[in-house]
């Protein structure tokens, strides 16, 4: 079961909202599916994304994906030590984060899925 | 699972990573069965094996093995394959999944051209193939079998009894690794795979998967025929020079060969190292400017050497280690440069 304090997007990845700033990965799911995972290409702070905007690409030694932003926002931070350790997102999938982002629509959350819809997409 | 050549096969059991290391380490083992053989037999096999490929099979004795390639009469590759001579007018081809009937029907079409005393049978479906390769595969293998191991040279191979299966055993792999290549009755093939896991538990051994095979045998430098070359590579520009037998009489291909040997080369298929921080994947191009200039073959992260790699076919003026490389990945240009292969070549053949 996923945790229950996230909400998730069609394309596997998963938010926390705290206030106005929203904290991004990928799932458990995704990284099963990419296996390992060697490389995270991340945007600079400052940028301004939409909601389901490419924000970056994830590579494992088999394949490559690109990441989508579950919200709409601007980017406040983004996770530096997965440069030199990517493959945190495979054992810890739901604390390696990738970027925060500050919220710009928090209506837009009611478009993302909860715990148990995204469990029951990946069944 | 994923589909193979006709084949579904599992890309990874435990992880790529992890498989790769097993085979650095220690040893690893893969059901190879999808890969195809070809049997020439007759008065004329050797004037047929040597027509059709590009090293000179004359130069081998019973029971040893060559790398080699079909080629076409530009010289290109209609496949890479491995020539067994099984007795002195008897070989076998071992060739690459995807390509068993075109091979089989190209070989049968241009062994009828020239006529003479040769059969040509596709004997893929009479064996399974099971691959056992690192440092350890040579202990763990030896208590399944009275073969001698120790005196199996590589690229050669000797027949006997593997967990009380007739087989062919060689020593040859497409890891980078020392290892053995069991060729089992299929019905059989299951028992020796559980024999063979089962004896190396304590060795540590692990089934690998084509993700793992990928990853090894771009580490080792070793070509992957329809992604680094194929009917529009020479097998000269393919940087395999050295499996053309340059002193052996008229072969398909080889005025054009020996013109590029002479001199008239344009491209090369080499080697490079990331310098920015990037993954170059088959089908990237090679830019000079806005023009490309030559595209990259293969490309991954290596788990072993830890560094970012692949094969790129590019001018020949490129070609030299040091040269610097512009890869285009997904719009982003990245700087790469030429190096020497092989990438990884282990320590000390056993």
């Amino acid at each position: 079961m996923y945790p229950t304090d996230l909400k998730y997007t069609k394309e596997h990845e998963w938010v926390r909202v705290t206030g106005d700033e929203a904290t991004v990965g990928i799932t458990d799911f995704a990284q099963k599916q990419l296996g390992d995972v060697v490389f995270v290409e991340l945007p600079d702070v400052g940028r301004v994304l939409t909601q389901g905007e490419v924000f970056g690409t994830i590579e494992s030694v088999k394949a490559v994906s690109e990441l989508f932003s579950p919200l709409a926002g601007t980017v406040l931070a983004v996770n530096g030590d997965l440069g030199t350790h990517p493959e945190s997102v495979n054992s810890q999938p739901h604390d390696a984060w990738m970027i925060k982002i500050k919220v710009t629509d928090s209506a837009e959350l009611a478009n993302l899925l909860d715990a148990a819809k995204y469990d029951a997409l990946t069944q | 699972m994923v589909e193979f050549g006709g084949w579904d096969m599992p890309v990874e059991y435990s992880g790529i990573i992890d498989e790769h290391m097993a085979v650095r380490t220690k040893v690893g083992l893969f059901d190879v069965s999808h890969m195809g053989q070809i049997e020439l037999a007759g008065a004329d096999a050797l004037a047929a094996v040597q027509w059709i490929s590009s090293n000179d099979a004359s130069r081998l004795a019973l029971g040893q093995i060559q790398y080699s390639a079909l080629t076409t009469p530009e010289g290109t590759f209609v496949d890479d394959i491995l020539v067994y001579r099984m007795a002195d007018q008897h070989f076998m081809l071992v060739v690459n999944a995807g390509n068993i009937m075109k091979d089989h029907q190209w070989i049968v079409a241009r062994t009828a051209e020239r006529g003479g005393d040769v059969s040509v049978v596709n004997a893929s479906s009479r064996y399974g193939l099971i691959a056992i390769q690192g440092p350890e595969a040579e202990r763990v293998l030896q208590t399944l079998t009275a073969i001698e191991l120790a005196d199996l040279k590589y690229y050669w191979f000797a027949h006997g009894e593997v967990a009380g299966v007739r087989v062919m055993v060689s020593r040859t792999g497409y890891t980078g690794e020392d290892g053995f290549e069991i060729f089992v009755p299929p019905a059989q093939a299951e028992r020796v795979w559980n024999a063979l896991l089962e004896a190396g538990e304590a060795a540590g051994i692990k089934p690998c998967g084509l993700g793992a095979r990928d990853t090894l045998r771009l580490e080792a430098s070793m070509r992957l025929c329809g992604s680094d070359m194929d009917e529009h590579t020479s097998v000269v520009e393919a940087g395999l020079g050295w499996i053309v037998g340059w002193k052996k009489d008229g072969f398909l291909g080889a005025d054009r060969l020996r013109a590029q040997k002479a001199g008239s080369l344009e491209r090369r298929l080499v080697g490079f190292e990331m310098r920015d921080r990037a993954i170059a994947r088959h089908g990237h191009a090679v830019m000079d400017g806005e023009t490309p200039i030559g595209i990259v073959t293969s490309g991954t992260q290596t788990p072993f050497l830890k560094k970012s790699i692949g094969l790129a076919m590019v001018p020949v003026a490129l070609s030299a280690p040091g040269a610097p490389l512009t890869i285009d990945i997904r719009g982003r240009r990245v700087q790469a440069e030429v190096v020497p292969e092989p990438f990884y070549k282990r320590s000390k053949p056993a």
